[in-house]
């Protein structure tokens, strides 16, 4: 069981963070043309549009409050005056807001993507899994707020957030001995996040590192000139 | 000054038939893929009409092209930089494919193996896209040809704007029809480019040939919004947008596009406009819309002028290009004879695509001598078409350029009629439209005869010295997909099985 841990844990996140960043790497490198947001609106506008806005919100704050709320040192937090139990407080609120944000968005789209003949007919598995695994992991992170709610005090968070700081700063041991005595809805939904980063580079979520943030800094017209010069 | 080089194109609709050949070879050549069936990078239109898609010149509703802000600025009318990348999840100025057509096909294989049947066998239609059965097709390319459709649905054609008693078109000895060719403008100043959050559409410098690197597209779909022509299509199976190439490869070799070699009336025209790149941010911004006609004009640079080619030499414009501006048909039409007039300069983009406003009969000619006569010319009034009509597609309801395209076309017809018929030369007719005899002859040669090597004026852009050959080595030269494959191989890495498989669904044989 120690071993199954240390590897779903301990090793496991760094096989799926190097499959992420290299297959990314290699996929922008070399197949350009197929790095794309994938958009089906000119199929179908009305449910992406109610479907795709709310989940994207949703799911931007999620990864917002996983970020800092699983690496920023506890320490820090409590420069802001903000304890365990209010740090704890504030993942179940604001994550449980932004979690139902997400979850009326993907509903929509999951049922848009399976029903409408069009979008159904133009899927391909893989547009259809990325959906499927995003669910099952909001679900997974919907029902870990149950969980929270019977340790207000964030004893539960603290093992999480261990587990995390010890990951980046490659403490593998120390990481997945923090993470053995969780519930095991957390874990398994670290399993599956983990997952999710293993996908990433063979799906359409690639496009999220196409954010076109220099399109606000850049000017409105682009000639390209026929010599470099 | 800066001086740059675009291929403009001009079309005489006095002379179009509606064959539709150059939409069909269009799109035999470029659009004959999955994705992007329903995609005409050319089509041609009957007018009035709502065209493809439905109501593109409706600007209220798609919000297409620039508006100047209440500061005087410049400013795309889906909105600035930060709301096109607030809208980026999803864009609510897009078109949906039923507001082109859903693409199909008939199920011909059905006729080969019905079998017997006590009713004649017939090929039904299926959806190109979900592969199911259509009960009825409900729009397609083309679907108001020759006046096809109720008027009243066709009457909310935006050329109609403050057409007086345009209800009297409808009636069947009132009514009027005229083709309008579309293809993507090359814009000056292209909404299109501007809208893309990649940065992935450019202008070309040597020719000013508005293209979509298929490599940085990302598929976020501003310009398909962005676009007041509607010709940026998006390709629901590669999540890339698509659009009018100018079949640039064909004009690299100096050849025209295949929508212009294959037309059967000759009435497309291709070739040099030299401009000043530096005019162009002022002229596009032009308070009253009605002089962007003009300011457009304005940017054009006398290709016979020795500053203007001394200065085109500095920019390493070449002397085959100077030479070719100094033939090009484009800049005979719009600005020696100001026939061609742009399509809806209202949108502020600065088109390269020109048209001949189109003669209609007249309508009172039945009543022998109750024709109004301006002069020697019959009152454009009695036209069938509308001036007011042309005026808004072609010069942002401005009737006087319209008037004096027309005046000058009929005053050609005049003086060729009394010069070849009567045997005598009419110069009166012609110094009432401005023009000499010398010219006439020319317009005469080039808008009548329209000869092969007068059409078009392509100079070759010698790209065999723009790259380096040794590069190119074993690569595989054009292809719309990554490097040698189509994109739509199902074994790489990263690709998965193709999308939307058109299956052809057995059909049931029954006895």
């Amino acid at each position: 069981m120690a071993h199954l841990n240390m590897f779903a844990f301990g090793i496991y996140p760094y096989i799926a963070i190097a499959i992420m960043v290299i297959g990314s790497w290699i996929r922008y490198d070399r197949e350009q043309y197929s790095w794309k947001t994938s958009s089906s609106q000119l199929l179908e506008g009305k449910q992406l549009r109610k479907g795709s806005i709310a989940f994207h919100i949703g799911v931007l704050g999620i990864f917002l409050g996983h970020f800092f709320g699983l690496l920023m040192p506890k320490e820090i937090w409590y420069l802001f005056g903000i304890t365990t139990q209010m740090k704890q407080l504030i993942a179940i609120g604001a994550g449980g807001l932004f979690g139902l944000i997400c979850f009326y968005g993907l509903t929509v789209l999951i049922k848009r993507r399976l029903f409408n003949p069009r979008i159904r007919a133009t899927s391909n598995p893989m547009d259809i899994a990325i959906l499927l695994l995003l669910y099952a992991q909001l679900i997974l992170g919907l029902l870990s707020i149950t969980v929270s709610m019977g340790h207000l005090d964030g004893a539960e968070m603290l093992k999480l957030m261990a587990w995390a700081q010890n990951t980046v700063t490659f403490n593998s041991v120390a990481a997945a001995e923090a993470i053995s005595g969780v519930h095991w809805i957390f874990k398994l939904h670290v399993f599956l996040g983990m997952t999710l980063f293993v996908v990433f580079p063979f799906s359409r979520l690639v496009h999220m590192l196409s954010v076109p943030v220099q399109y606000i800094s850049r000017q409105h017209q682009i000639v390209r000139q026929r010599f470099v010069r | 000054m800066k001086v740059r080089a675009q291929i403009g194109m001009v079309l005489n609709l006095d002379k179009c038939i509606g064959c539709h050949t150059c939409s069909i070879t269009c799109k035999n050549v470029w659009t004959s893929r999955e994705g992007v069936e329903y995609a005409w990078f050319n089509n041609v239109e009957t007018k009035p009409g709502i065209g493809f898609p439905k109501e593109w010149e409706n600007q209220q509703k798609w919000n297409g092209g620039w508006v100047r802000n209440k500061s005087g600025k410049l400013e795309l009318k889906i909105g600035g930089k930060r709301r096109i990348l607030a809208n980026i999840f999803a864009n609510p100025d897009l078109p949906e494919i039923d507001d082109y057509y859903e693409p199909f096909d008939f199920d011909y294989q059905h006729l080969h193996n019905v079998g017997d049947t006590k009713h004649q066998p017939v090929a039904r239609p299926r959806s190109l896209i979900s592969g199911q059965r259509m009960e009825k097709i409900e729009w397609g390319p083309n679907w108001e040809e020759i006046l096809g459709t109720e008027f009243a649905k066709r009457k909310i054609d935006q050329n109609f704007n403050e057409v007086v008693q345009k209800d009297i078109y409808g009636q069947f000895e009132k009514t009027f029809m005229m083709y309008l060719p579309r293809l993507c403008e090359h814009c000056l100043n292209p909404a299109c480019v501007a809208a893309c959050p990649s940065g992935a559409i450019y202008k070309r410098e040597e020719d000013g040939i508005v293209l979509i690197d298929q490599d940085k597209c990302r598929g976020w779909r501003m310009c398909v919004s962005a676009c007041p022509y509607k010709k940026i299509y998006y390709n629901w199976k590669t999540g890339k947008s698509e659009k009018c190439t100018f079949c640039f490869p064909r004009i690299e070799a100096g050849q025209p596009t295949v929508c212009s070699e294959t037309c059967v009336g000759r009435i497309r025209y291709l070739g040099v406009l030299l401009y000043d790149a530096d005019k162009i941010e002022v002229a596009a911004n032009t308070p009253n819309e009605k002089d962007l006609y003009q300011a457009q004009l304005d940017i054009f640079l006398d290709p016979h002028d020795p500053v203007v080619i001394a200065a085109a030499r500095a920019e390493g414009i070449g002397d085959n290009w100077i030479t070719a501006a100094q033939r090009s048909p484009v800049y005979m039409m719009a600005m020696d004879w100001k026939v061609a007039l742009p399509l809806h300069p209202e949108y502020r983009t600065l088109p390269m695509v020109w048209y001949v406003p189109p003669l209609s009969p007249i309508q009172s000619a039945v009543q022998a001598g109750h024709v109004g006569m301006n002069g020697e010319i019959p009152d454009l009034k009695s036209l069938r078409i509308p001036l007011r009509y042309l005026a808004n597609m072609l010069t942002a309801g401005d009737e006087a350029p319209v008037v004096r395209a027309l005046e000058r076309m009929i005053a050609m017809r005049a003086f060729k009629r009394a010069q070849q018929v009567d045997g005598v030369e009419d110069a009166e007719v012609l110094k009432q439209v401005g023009l000499t005899p010398v010219q006439v002859e020319e317009m005469y040669r080039y808008m009548a005869l329209a000869n092969y090597e007068d059409r078009f004026v392509i100079p070759t852009s010698h790209r065999a010295y723009a790259e380096n050959a040794y590069d190119l080595k074993s690569s595989c030269g054009f292809s719309f997909g990554n490097g040698c494959g189509d994109g739509n191989n199902g074994v790489n890495l990263f690709g998965t099985k193709a999308k939307g498989v058109r299956q052809v669904i057995p059909v049931e044989i029954k006895d």
